[in-house]
């Protein structure tokens, strides 16, 4: 195991993110404010209480996935993408790593990132609502898969992108709506019975169900779907993620 | 003694189709220097990716240090320094870092000590926070340079390193690679100029069209290319060349009126000036004479054409 190579690709990723703190770190703060400031107090006040629980409060895992969605995706594919672009990714082909280690400096870099971003997004939210977390060992644990799985889901499309559009593609025109229509700022109930039926095969809602279940107790689908939903989209990704490595697609000839 | 570098029938047939390398079977000796002449597209860069892990061979293998370059990347890797081609490097790193970052990646602990020394010697001690983007080329240059030495490598590859390069970095790149000579450490280098090859190679390889044509001295290849012939056309046309005539191991065409004298022009006397005396000893007018050197280009057509 070159521990040495996984600990200066994570320490590099990391310190691309300490260089570009203000985007990386105050963007998701502010975003998640203004959420606040918008669902929360103005439009939330006239919502009544979702199944017990108070919209402001109720939005909370729905907000705090949309982000760690987005940020996973983004910041990991965009670490494998650039180097890439730029042609330096010659250095850590030619290096003495397996991808395993490849792997672990890039998702681990872009996972941990995101989970300071939920960090951080938990904690302005506690001082905009009460929160409680019923399930702290499951919220932990969707916490957790979810930064991973979907860094590993950004690393292959970075790998597969070869341009700044395809990079943008999917995040822009399937994650980002899966979540909004994931039930992140409502809950299922709340729509038509035909929606309902329709909202079923979004993955998303899968897992801002589970999340949320980890907070209040409260669930759109069984908690045990939505362990089932993460650990079949991490075995998928790490299934792609084999394949390439073992293909060299689009990054060895 | 056993090569560092093994490579036995190695082609390389890209998706596209294009077939860059075709068969190549090369030996490197521990501590030489060689050099891979060859005009653009001939296979160098894809040769030396191969090697590097970069790209996947098609057919045939290549071993490093004893270690097939597959099963014993690990070892095979580490062992190998590559300075690419094109000026690929970060735009936000300083240069501490991105040389910092190279070392770890190839394996190997910290060591400040050792990067300065490095980055002293290569002229970029006092550009070390610098950021890249805004260093000038001939800086990048040596910051890749900076790169591919900072896991103390035991096979350096650089592909044309002074494509593009001011004189004074192309000395500095010179001395450099010597003091690595001296240190022991193998290197080979692309390139399409035969001065380099010239000034630092051990050995020289020509590759065109996917193929090594031949591997030779370089001494021996210099001596070829320092070949000139001299064509002189006689007045009349004579049936043989003169007995006086016999040491120059002259050749005459086949209509009688011309004769070709093989000189090297790096030799003390290249006998000319006798020949032309010794000409007009054995009654032979001569109407013209025209000189001419065989150029790198004309070895390649001439190895091409013979290995075709």
């Amino acid at each position: 195991m070159n521990l040495h190579a996984v600990k200066v690709i994570y320490y590099n990723e990391m310190l691309r993110t300490w260089n570009t703190l203000l985007q990386s770190i105050a963007s998701p703060v502010i975003s998640t404010a203004l959420y606040f400031v918008v669902f929360g107090a103005a439009i939330g006040s006239r919502i009544e209480s979702v199944e017990g629980v108070p919209y402001g409060s109720f939005i909370v895992p729905g907000m705090m996935m949309l982000s760690l969605l987005t940020q996973s995706i983004s910041n990991a594919s965009f670490g494998i993408y650039f180097p890439k672009f730029t042609g330096t990714i010659y250095e850590v082909l030619s290096a003495p790593i397996s991808f395993i280690e490849i792997l672990l400096g890039y998702v681990g870099a872009a996972a941990t990132k995101s989970f300071i971003i939920g960090v951080i997004i938990l904690i302005t939210a506690a001082f905009f609502v009460d929160l409680r977390i019923e399930h702290p060992f499951w919220m932990m644990g969707f916490f957790l898969l979810t930064c991973v799985t979907f860094a590993l889901f950004g690393f292959i499309i970075g790998v597969w992108a070869d341009n700044f559009e395809k990079l943008q593609l999917v995040p822009m025109l399937i994650v980002t709506p899966l979540v909004f229509l994931g039930g992140s700022f409502y809950s299922i109930s709340m729509l038509p019975p035909l929606w309902q039926k329709i909202t079923l095969f979004n993955p998303v809602l899968y897992l801002v169900s589970g999340f949320r279940w980890s907070f209040f107790g409260v669930a759109d689908v069984p908690v045990g779907w939505s362990l089932a939903m993460i650990a079949f989209f991490l075995a998928l990704c790490l299934g792609v993620v084999g394949w390439m490595f073992k293909t060299g697609y689009k990054l060895r000839q | 003694m056993q090569p560092i570098v093994s490579i036995a029938d190695l082609s390389k047939t890209y998706a596209t189709g294009h077939t860059a390398l075709q068969g190549v079977s090369l030996d490197i000796a521990k501590g030489e220097i060689l050099a891979l002449l060859g005009p653009n597209g001939a296979g160098k860069t894809t040769l030396i990716s191969i090697i590097c892990g970069i790209v996947n061979a098609s057919t045939g293998s290549v071993t490093v240090d004893g270690h097939d370059i597959r099963s014993g990347y690990r070892h095979t890797r580490s062992a190998i320094g590559l300075v690419p081609q094109e000026l690929t490097l970060g735009a936000f790193d300083t240069v501490w870092n991105t040389v910092a970052f190279s070392r770890g990646l190839f394996g190997m602990p910290k060591d400040p000590a050792y990067l300065e020394k490095l980055l002293k010697q290569l002229s970029l001690w006092d550009k070390k926070d610098n950021m890249l983007m805004h260093l000038s080329g001939g800086m990048k240059r040596r910051v890749l340079i900076a790169k591919a030495l900072s896991h103390e490598p035991r096979v350096l590859f650089l592909d044309e390193p002074t494509a593009g390069v001011d004189v004074e970095l192309r000395k500095d790149m010179w001395q450099i690679v010597e003091q690595l000579r001296a240190d022991g450490v193998t290197i080979i280098l692309t390139t399409h100029y035969i001065e380099e090859a010239e000034a630092i190679a051990d050995r020289v390889g020509v590759i065109n069209g996917g193929r090594l044509l031949l591997v030779e001295d370089k001494d021996k290849l210099m001596a070829k290319m320092g070949e000139k012939q001299l064509t002189i056309e006689l007045r009349e046309s004579t049936e043989a060349v003169p007995e006086s005539l016999a040491n120059y191991s002259l050749q005459l065409s086949e209509d009688g009126t011309q004769l070709t004298y093989s000189y090297d022009v790096r030799g003390e006397r290249t006998g000319i000036t006798s020949l032309l005396q010794d000409l007009s000893s054995a009654g032979l007018g001569v109407k013209d004479i025209v000189t001419r050197q065989s150029s790198l280009e004309e070895i390649f057509v001439n190895l091409v054409e013979e290995s075709a």
